[in-house]
């Protein structure tokens, strides 16, 4: 069956921000389709406002459209480029949802698009718990008992029917988003409540526990002519009960036999054509009781997922290409499998391997949530580690996860500690239950306390003693190096020949051999080596490693397009991460792929075997800086900006000599190694004050204090996170304005690639704050004050590549915060704006090429003003508190683009989930400096049209301005207070901003509810202002759409 | 169950004289074969079990083999028929609801001599790139691989034997009782049909197949002539999988050829394929490394369907040599290689690969209806 001939244009739509439960898996599948469907001759229209993605990449597609994905929008787009069809299985859960509102409101019949890769009836059986449980019985498979609800006196008859532990789903939502388990009839009405408010349309399914089942998912594919494989078996090392994101999971599955397989085989089969799954690729959820072995289905996803991202990787199958072309009616066997080139696609993967898959929380960002893991995916990022077998891929896993360890012994937890936490599943179980194995406790009792099977707690015994015989044997050599030989010179390390050999992922156990040049390593005696290195000019590119909070899809971004900027001037190109979520680990962007921890004796394990011109290692993220300093000292070359450049920037010391050399002005600070030091800084500056670690990701235990209680309170925690660090301790500019610069350096010239404003004043991490490019606010003194300290520590840090510098900016005095010789967090949200692909050219520079050359002289200030907002997890941690800090806890971003400051600002609030209304009520509550804005605020909104109500402070400021306002309750006066408006939905925003920890505790459970009833709210007087201003802004103004691909060819002839 | 103490050292050595050191795992002492590999990640006790391996040390691709012990339900077989059997890590102790004994005690009762701890990929590649070749395995204390070598060497391969001989006659041992392993069975048994089995070292589940379509059937030896057959008055003829070189099977070409031409309609399964190939004047020849698996695609022919396979073949038939009578139906994706042919003027037809799976997927299990339909007519 050909390619079909009734297509020419397809509407492909992402995934939006990054979000737990949704991450860089879909930009990954994403771009991997379009490619695929646009080497094919298709027009691709692509919408997801998502500015961090590569998919997003204007040369990706014909027309990529960074705007909210909104069925709004989706129609303008629909109506301004003609699709003839929609693609929306690349998405995720937002694609689908989309789809079908799409479907619902008629807008693809009214404009004739086709939805392809699922049809509305089988999203709709899929994501309907009802209807899948009706489509699952029809074909004689087996379900938990369960019943839907829609309201408690429903649910109270459903228990009756399930029992508990009861499982609490609420349908439609993603990553089981308020999903959860209730142990006792107790907490079961309070969770329904919160389901029923989590799903889009208030249902949920009360279902029979399987808590403790083995759990299994199979990748299926299937195309139009009904020939469907199993691309991968996955089988959970945590049993039911922890969501199979947040579980550890390990590919192929151990331990089914055949015969039980090919049940599970025949049944994913089935229930792909039940459910009328017709091309593309599905992931279906199995149960299995282990002692019966009765087989249930839990649940199906008809499009690519996290899984199926993973199942790529873990077999070198490329799902999500695949999906794309069955999808315009390509057969299995028409498309050839790229790694054998000699087969074609219509095969299930065998592999001589074992994938492990750990994932990676962020539990510390968010105190007050349930650590404990449950139905509901709180990761939010993960590790894979490729090994020959089980324990070695699941140590490397565990070298791959970068928290601090890595190993999987090295506690010192008593057992009584370590067997009460065992039994609930938690961030870190697996390191208690490794630690109770080296305590010798019995595999049966482990298997009682986890169900985590038997097979695996062997495996992981093994792995513990494998340690442990490791240790010894380190003992002994450090031993004989101390007796022998005192100065080791490291330099000699680099050529040391290890016991390492690498081998090809090649979906055929080697039965074939494979052209793609994806590798792992193993650990072998005689070591038959398939890296087949060749002697070209090349470079390693280290990646980010897990995603988490701080470090996520931009630096990716970053790592891809440094790959096409070296390509572009001949060299070849070696990956080196071990994120099976991302881009750059798909096997055909760069010239070799090695999934490795990124780790110094792995890194040189590479390094050693392919002999690399350099390293680069300023893309990634913290990861890969951290090891510059090791692999320089060990005789690698790191491209671009130098180590000690980087250290320069780094070390507060010698960065705040720098500053004064040049002439600029820094915020007071002083550097404390003991609290005792701390104090007497503190006593020296006066508050309020900074608090920050050194050395640490995403602002991890910074903290403002405005008084000497908050002070000692906060310290600690900083000594804590900085691990032997010392503390810097700031005097914090109030209300000061802040200033991202992202620059390129070619030693000599430096020139700004974009200047973005934020919109939350100084003291709000840069990763969580709303930003504007250009600046809206600044003056050109201010600005050109700016670019000359850019220039000049660009050239005195000799910065080759990529610079970031935070300015903050307070009565038109503009202090440098902080230096980062590398690519930052905004480089693709700059890129995007500019039409500059700034990481691509920096690739280029790192390797001598000058700006001179490459022609760039200048970035123009863009026509078009771009705002980036970004995305935070909340609504994951029930109990967490949503007041931004300079801690980052946000997860993703998304982008607004429009003619002015005001409506980009609206489309940013929308595609960040965060609509701001157009009427309604609006809730204030303000600290004591904020009353006067408030009050101008408060008027604006009154002229709009709005109804004000606030509490007694500042109700009484409000009316004191002359403006109509409600008085209601604070929580503490009683009912009805302000959470109970909430929740009766008689509030559409709020506004709410505080000062110590007092007014925050009292406020808690005001954001509590409005982030539990998604009503949008601002947490700053900045962005409240910026809010009311897009309201003004984007009155009576009719949605426009533009193409990146148009906007930048505006801007060019500008 | 007890973990082993210092696991006792073993050799693989190839004819070329590549050694490879590893643990002993199940009966130790020495074994001779062709070194062969299959890439099946589940249904290793079905592969230990399959006759098809006779003569043949087996080395698993997968890593971890043995994760779900052994049970009485999943034998294809009395017992394994295999000469050796290979992996990278074999598992001492199983985890699974059905298993009733440890792999390790499965082999040991059986005297299946076994190795782990080596690099399975290298071997792999080895055999790919070069070639089936002639191994040994050799384990015990004095184990030296200067003999595992020269024992390698010694290794009569299989071109040319007749293998079919050391195996027929175990099919004859199953019991219709054992069919409860795939699932209830004939609910199609409305109408019988009586099928005669040739048995070259018949896989049980093909007769747990014949038998849930509705199929009595009645197992002979492969030494059975057309008239001992044919006197059973069969609505149909079955030949079995088996292993080793189907031209050295004159006896089973000939009586096959006379049934053919009886009309009686005829199914063969891989070796059987193989045979009738060569009952209709077809040519058969070895395969580089065979095919062995349970992810081959098959693509057939006269439907335009693939069918994910399971294959256990090292021989194969030469589709250039199919003509006339005979029409090939089925090519290997992989390498378009003859996996089915069918009598155009006769009710017969084969298929190279394993419709019955066990192991592998089921994706083929129409044909032991169709081979029903044609007895209907």
């Amino acid at each position: 069956m050909p390619r079909r001939t009734d297509i020419k244009t397809i509407f492909v739509i992402g995934s939006g921000p990054i979000v737990i439960g949704q991450a860089c898996e879909f930009d990954y599948a994403g771009t991997q389709a379009v490619k695929a469907l646009r080497a094919d001759g298709f027009r691709i229209v692509l919408l997801n406002s998502n500015p961090a993605t590569i998919m997003t990449d204007p040369e990706f597609a014909d027309a990529t459209y960074i705007e909210p994905i909104t069925p709004e929008v989706a129609e303008a787009i629909i109506a301004k480029e003609r699709p003839d069809a929609l693609l929306p299985t690349l998405g995720g859960q937002t694609a689908l949802n989309l789809a079908l509102a799409l479907h619902e409101n008629g807008a693809l019949a009214r404009h004739g698009v086709k939805l392809i890769g699922a049809s509305v009836e089988a999203i709709h059986k899929a994501e309907s718990r009802e209807a899948f449980k009706e489509a699952m019985t029809r074909i004689g498979l087996d379900v938990p008992k369960s019943r839907t609800v829609r309201n408690l006196s429903e649910a109270r008859a459903a228990l009756d029917e399930v029992g508990v532990p009861a499982i609490i789903r609420p349908s439609f939502t993603l990553g089981g988003s308020g999903g959860s388990i209730a142990y006792t009839r107790e907490e079961y009405e309070g969770r329904v409540e919160w389901a029923l408010r989590q799903s889009p349309r208030g249902e949920a399914l009360i279902e029979e526990s399987v808590l403790g089942w083995k759990e299994y998912e199979l990748e299926v594919m299937r195309d139009g002519a009904g020939n469907g494989v199993i691309i991968c078996s996955i089988e959970n090392l945590d049993p039911m009960g922890v969501h199979t994101g947040d579980s550890i999971t390990v590919a192929p599955a151990q331990t089914l036999t055949d015969k039980e397989y090919q049940v599970m085989r025949d049944a994913a089969l089935a229930v792909l054509r039940e459910i009328g799954v017709d091309t593309g690729g599905s992931n279906i959820q199995f149960a299995v009781h282990p002692e019966t072995g009765r087989m249930i289905v839990i649940e199906m996803n008809p499009r690519v997922s996290r899984s199926s991202a993973l199942a790529s990787k873990a077999t070198g199958f490329p799902i999500a290409k695949i999906a794309a072309l069955v999808a315009v009616g390509y057969r299995l066997d028409e498309i050839p499998n790229d790694i054998t080139r000699v087969t074609p696609a219509s095969f299930e993967p065998s592999i001589d391997y074992v994938v492990t898959k750990i994932p990676r929380f962020a539990f510390e960002k968010f105190p007050g949530g349930d650590a404990t893991l449950g139905v509901q995916m709180k990761s939010v990022g993960e590790a894979m580690g490729i090994g020959s077998t089980f324990v070695e891929s699941l140590r490397k896993a565990v070298r791959s996860l970068e928290t601090g360890r890595t190993q999987l012994t090295g506690d010192t937890t008593p057992r009584d500690v370590v067997m009460a936490r065992v039994g609930k599943p938690h961030a870190g179980r697996l390191f208690d239950v490794a630690r109770a194995l080296e305590l010798g406790v019995d595999i049966e009792e482990l298997y009682a306390a986890t169900k985590i099977d038997r097979w695996f707690l062997r495996q992981l015994r093994d792995a513990v003693e494998e340690e442990g015989k490791e240790k010894c044997n380190h003992r002994d050599t450090e031993k004989q190096r101390s007796e022998g030989e005192e100065k080791s010179d490291r330099k000699k390390d680099l050529g040391a020949e290890a016991d390492v050999a690498f081998r090809r992922v090649d979906t055929c156990a080697a039965e074939f051999e494979a052209q793609t040049p994806y590798l792992y390593s193993t650990r072998a005696r005689g070591a038959v080596c398939e890296a087949r290195p060749t002697d070209r000019k090349k470079v390693v590119i280290l990646g980010g490693g897990p995603n988490r909070i701080g470090q996520g899809i931009e630096f990716d971004y970053c790592c891809v397009q440094a790959v096409f900027g070296f390509r572009d001037i001949g060299y070849e190109t070696i990956m080196v991460n071990c994120n099976p979520e991302t881009v750059s680990t798909d096997y055909d962007v760069s010239d070799r792929l090695y999934f490795e921890p990124l780790t110094e004796p792995d890194v040189l394990a590479i390094v050693r075997r392919e002999k690399p011109e350099g390293v680069v290692v300023q893309l990634g993220g913290q990861t890969p800086l951290k090891l510059a300093v090791p692999l320089e000292r060990a005789g690698v070359r790191i491209l671009g900006t130098s180590p000690d450049a980087i250290d320069r920037a780094e070390d507060r010391e010698r960065f705040a000599a720098l500053i004064t050399s040049l002439g600029l002005m820094q915020p007071e600070s002083g550097i404390a190694r003991t609290v005792d030091e701390a104090a007497s800084v503190a006593a020296r500056l006066g508050f309020p004050l900074l608090l920050r670690p050194s050395y640490v990701l995403g602002g991890r235990a910074m903290q403002v204090v405005y008084d000497t209680d908050a002070f000692r309170a906060a310290i600690r925690e900083a000594f804590e996170a900085s691990r032997g660090h010392p503390v810097l301790v700031d005097r914090f500019l109030n209300d000061a304005t802040e200033v991202d610069v992202d620059a390129l350096a070619d030693g000599d010239s430096v020139v700004l690639a974009g200047v973005l404003e934020h919109i939350e004043e100084a003291g709000v991490h840069s990763g969580d704050s709303a930003m504007v490019l250009p600046p809206f606010s600044l003056t050109p003194e201010v600005l050109t004050a700016i670019e000359r300290a850019t220039v000049s520590l660009g050239r005195a840090l000799g910065v080759r590549g990529l610079m970031n510098i935070q300015f903050a900016v307070k009565d038109n005095v503009v202090y440098v915060l902080e230096v980062n010789p590398r690519a930052s967090r905004t480089v693709p949200f700059v890129s995007k704006a500019t039409g500059l692909p700034i990481a691509r050219i920096a690739a280029k520079l790192m390797v001598g090429t000058t700006l001179a050359e490459l022609e760039i002289r200048h970035v123009p200030r863009p026509r078009y003003t771009f705002v980036k907002e970004s995305v935070f997890p909340f609504s994951k941690f029930p109990g967490t508190d949503t007041v931004l800090g300079p801690e980052m806890k946000s997860t993703g971003e998304v982008m607004g683009v429009d003619s002015d400051v005001h409506q980009a600002f609206g489309k940013a609030q929308a595609a960040a989930g965060n609509a701001i209304p157009a009427h309604g009520t609006f809730f204030i509550s303000v600290k004591a400096d904020d009353k006067a804005a408030a009050c101008d605020l408060a008027l604006r909104l009154h002229y709009l049209g709005f109804t004000l109500i606030a509490t007694d402070g500042t109700c009484a400021a409000i009316r004191g301005a002359g403006v109509p306002c409600q008085r209601v309750n604070k929580v503490a006066d009683g009912s009805p207070h302000v959470v109970d408006r909430i929740r009766a939905g008689w509030i559409q925003g709020v506004i709410n901003t505080t000062i110590g920890r007092q007014s925050l505790i009292d406020s808690h459970s005001i954001r509590q509810t409005t982030v539990a009833h998604g009503v949008p709210y601002f947490t700053t007087i900045a962005a409240a202002r910026a809010a009311v201003g897009a309201i003004e802004g984007t009155r009576e103004k009719r949605l426009v759409v533009r193409a990146l691909q148009e906007i930048h060819r505006e801007q060019a002839s500008h | 169950m007890r973990r082993d103490a210092a696991p006792k050292q073993a050799f693989l050595a190839l004819a070329d004289g590549t050694v490879f050191e590893g643990r002993a795992f199940g009966a130790c002492g020495a074994t001779v074969g062709e070194v062969c590999f299959n890439t099946a990640m589940t249904g290793y006790q079905e592969v230990l079990t399959d006759p098809s391996y006779r003569a043949q040390i087996v080395v698993m691709t997968a890593s971890h083999i043995g994760n779900t012990g052994a049970n009485p339900d999943d034998m294809e077989s009395t017992r394994p028929h295999l000469a050796g059997f290979v992996a990278r890590d074999f598992c001492r102790e199983p985890s699974n609801w059905r298993a009733r004994e440890s792999l390790a005690s499965f082999l040991e009762r059986h005297g299946v001599v076994a190795i782990d701890g080596i690099d399975t990929r290298v071997l792999v590649r080895r055999l790919r790139d070069e070639g089936a070749i002639e191994g040994c395995i050799l384990s015990g204390p004095d184990a030296d691989p200067r003999e595992a070598v020269a024992r390698a060497k010694a290794s009569p391969g299989l071109v040319g034997r007749d293998l079919v001989r050391e195996v027929t006659g175990a099919a004859a041992l199953w019991k219709s009782s054992n069919a409860a392993a795939d699932g209830t069975m004939t609910e199609h048994a409305a109408r019988r049909h009586r099928v005669v089995a040739f048995d070259f070292g018949a896989k049980w589940n093909i007769l747990r197949r014949l038998e849930r379509v509705g199929c009595d059937v009645t197992v002979v030896r492969a030494e059975a002539t057309a008239r001992d057959v044919l006197q059973l008055k069969p609505d149909g003829v079955f030949l079995s999988n088996g292993p080793g070189d189907p031209a050295a099977l004159t006896h089973a070409i000939d009586a096959t050829r006379a049934i053919l031409e009886s009309g009686v309609p005829t199914f063969g399964i891989c070796l059987g394929h193989q045979i009738m190939a060569l009952a209709l004047g077809g040519r058969t020849f070895k395969l580089k490394f065979g095919h062995r698996g349970a992810n081959h695609p098959v693509l057939n022919l006269e439907t335009n369907v693939v069918e994910i396979t399971s294959q256990n073949h090292g021989f194969a038939v030469d589709p250039d040599s199919i003509t006339g009578r005979a029409r090939v139906t089925h090519v290997s994706l992989n390498d378009r290689c003859c996996e089915g042919l069918a009598q155009n003027d006769r009710p017969a037809f084969a298929v190279q690969y394993h419709p019955e799976a066990s192991p592998g997927p089921h994706d083929a299990h129409v044909y032991f209806e169709r081979f029903v339909a044609l007895m209907r007519r």
